[in-house]
């Protein structure tokens, strides 16, 4: 029982955002204690490439990043397919090519299952969100919350959210990465930790959004791009049958036959229900995903964007399948990657690493490293951006200047922002080291999904929605999933050491979401004020440009 | 002026017609993906041995594995049908409304 709920926490953690410490399959990979690996020549010279070309980028995209909006949407001049790109970049995590992998590889089916969880958010945030983002979005998404409510009270609302989601994500991101880069390059941890650091600055601040950007239509190429050929060069040993290579794999699993059906990670129904909530609204509550929606022309745009991104992201998850499927098979029974006990080298979340080696040799997985590498960058970067514009647009600019900010001096507190973030992620992530981090990217999507979603969805589609009511249940949906997350088995049982969980459930959404929306509803049909009233009378207004784009903000003319 | 204009396209009987056609359809989009997805995580936790069933005599393949991909190409289609109409039908619709403002 407890062994699946950490298999449970573990899983989501790897997936969403690398980072498992855990025991039971995941440990060793990216989470607990690694060893670290011998230096690894070909994967250094490769990264080195793409850090190359990715400052190269920054600098060309400096000199064009000169307002407020070159800085925090590239001017909004991003193509759709591009953004496409950028935001499949985003969101394909180096977690989602090693720990989805590494879950298949393990489990078999539920692997799958997690993957298709995670790109059926997509649809929904096109059909109900994108539109409306693009025609009243302008920096940040608090933007579109404030717009007839309270300035200073939602955008501080929105700041919180937004800033806890970004540090939660960021924090185990850079753990993540520094004990993946430790496994990879053979680096210490507290150096990859501030590499990645140092690189994350260096893009955002001097490149913006626009650098941002191409790091990550760059990654996601590299990440599609070696997928595909990792993925034709496995199946070209089964003669490109995949009921060849299923029956090969159920050989040699321990598991056998069950690999082909879901199995017991997925088996609670309100852990389940309550997963895919929270992964399906969270993601419409990412502040880094949420911005790139302000980077594309138009709204026709903006519509296409997500065409492509979900059409990219489930491509990957289809060959995500494929691999994890192969490995078993080429991997798992391959001596040269297994210890004294038959156990896979470096944990299970190694699987496509040494799936890269056995199809590709040294070279490939020297390539493989690189573009995990490159995968945390790109990630990291959004968040910093994100988590800077929220400082300087919406607590500096909006809050505390009350809007009377000069562009430059926005420009420069973001800059600050940043650099700040980005010495305090690699504090922060050198002191978490050995630290239980599996809660953080969860919390992080439980947050996104209970406070910030709900007052962004009501705030675009409901007329009634009032400051009042946004505000204080925007708090309330924070905090409930707060505290379900502490009081829940990962972190009251797991980290802190309790008995047992006063919550019962890993996946709080189901619980929270509900609350976060009673209570904004609550909080505003109560609201009789003045200002409720004026709010209201501004609904109309909103409708009709989030409906048409009228006035929405258009792209800068380079 | 803005404000004038937006007034002025809430009374457009155009504008209810766009709204309220893009929103059915969003809607009718939405709930598909919602059940189709939410019956899938129901199937899994209730009765994992459905997807189980080979998918035909002697095969090594579950039925689950093209169901699953399944699901990954329909949440795709759901989109470009989404994308086909919003950005030819709706925005000829839309691109009406801001005209009959001048």
């Amino acid at each position: 029982m407890k062994a699946s709920r950490a298999m449970f926490a573990t899983a989501l953690a790897a997936v969403a955002g690398l980072a498992s410490v855990s025991p039971a399959w995941a440990a060793g990979a990216i989470g607990g204690e690694v060893q670290k690996q011998a230096v690894n020549p070909t994967a250094i010279v490769m990264f080195l490439i793409f850090v190359l070309m990715t400052l190269g980028i920054t600098y060309w995209a400096a000199r064009r990043t000169k307002s407020a909006k070159d800085f925090y949407t590239a001017g909004g001049g991003i193509t759709g397919f591009q953004n496409g790109l950028a935001i499949a970049g985003d969101y394909m995590s180096a977690a989602t090519l090693l720990g989805l992998t590494g879950l298949t590889f393990a489990k078999g089916y539920d692997g799958f299952v997690y993957s298709i969880a995670f790109l059926v958010g997509w649809p929904l945030i096109l059909f109900l969100m994108a539109e409306r983002l693009r025609n009243l979005g302008k920096y940040t998404f608090a933007d579109i919350t404030a717009y007839r409510l309270n300035q200073t009270k939602i955008r501080t609302l929105s700041a919180c959210g937004s800033l806890s989601v970004v540090a939660l994500y960021l924090i185990a991101q850079m753990v993540g990465a520094g004990k993946l880069i430790q496994l990879l390059f053979g680096l210490d941890y507290a150096y990859a930790v501030m590499l990645v650091g140092v690189l994350m600055i260096a893009y955002v601040t001097f490149g913006g959004m626009l650098a941002t950007t191409w790091v990550q239509i760059i990654k996601a190429c590299m990440l599609l791009g070696a997928g595909t050929f990792m993925a034709v060069m496995a199946m070209s040993q089964f003669g490109f049958s995949l009921e060849t290579l299923a029956k090969k794999a159920v050989e040699v699993h321990p598991m056998h036959d069950a690999i082909m059906a879901p199995g017991s990670l997925l088996s609670k129904p309100v852990e389940a229900i309550s997963l895919g909530l929270g992964l399906m609204f969270g993601t419409a509550g990412l502040p880094h995903i949420l911005m790139r929606f302000f980077t594309v022309t138009d709204a026709k745009e903006a519509r296409k964007s997500v065409v492509y991104s979900t059409g990219f992201i489930g491509y990957f998850f289809l060959v995500v399948g494929i691999l994890g499927l192969s490995a078993i098979v080429i991997v798992g029974t391959d001596p040269q990657f297994l210890d004294a006990d038959g156990k896979l080298r470096g944990g299970n979340n190694m699987a496509v690493m040494h799936l890269a080696k056995a199809v590709g040799g040294d070279l490939f997985l020297g390539f493989i490293s690189a573009v995990a590498f490159a995968t945390i960058l790109a990630v990291v970067a959004g968040l910093a951006l994100a988590g800077a514009s929220a400082v300087s647009h919406d607590l500096y600019a909006s809050v505390i200047k009350k809007g009377k900010a000069d562009e430059r001096t926005e420009i420069r507190v973001s800059k600050i922002a940043t650099l700040a973030m980005g010495v305090l992620a690699v504090v922060l992530g050198i002191l978490f080291e050995k630290q239980n981090i599996a809660f953080m990217v969860g919390l992080a999507f439980a947050i996104a999904a209970s406070a910030n979603f709900p007052v962004l969805i009501l705030s675009m589609m409901w007329k009634g929605t009032t400051t009042r009511g946004a505000l204080i249940g925007g708090f309330i949906g924070l905090l409930t999933a707060l505290t379900l997350v502490i009081t829940g088995p990962t972190v009251w049982v797991q980290v802190i050491g309790f008995k047992d969980a006063l919550f019962p459930f890993e996946q709080p959404a189901l619980f929270s979401m509900p609350v976060a929306f009673l209570a904004i509803w609550f909080f505003s049909v109560t609201d009789g004020s003045r200002e409720a009233d004026e709010e209201k009378a501004k609904f109309g207004a909103q409708f009709v440009r989030s409906q048409t784009g009228l006035g929405a903000e258009s792209a800068s003319s380079h | 002026m803005q404000e004038d204009a937006y007034a002025r396209i809430l009374a457009n009987p155009r504008f209810l017609e766009l709204t309220s056609k893009r929103s059915r359809f969003a809607w009718l989009l939405s709930a598909i993906m919602l059940v189709v997805f939410y019956g899938y995580v129901l199937v899994v936790a209730f009765r994992p041995d459905l997807l189980a069933t080979k998918l035909y005599d002697g095969a090594t393949l579950s039925v689950g594995v093209p169901i699953g991909a399944a699901i990954i190409v329909l949440a795709w289609l759901l989109t470009t049908l989404y994308v086909a109409r919003a950005n030819t039908e709706f925005e000829r619709l839309n691109q009406q409304i801001i005209e009959e403002l001048k």
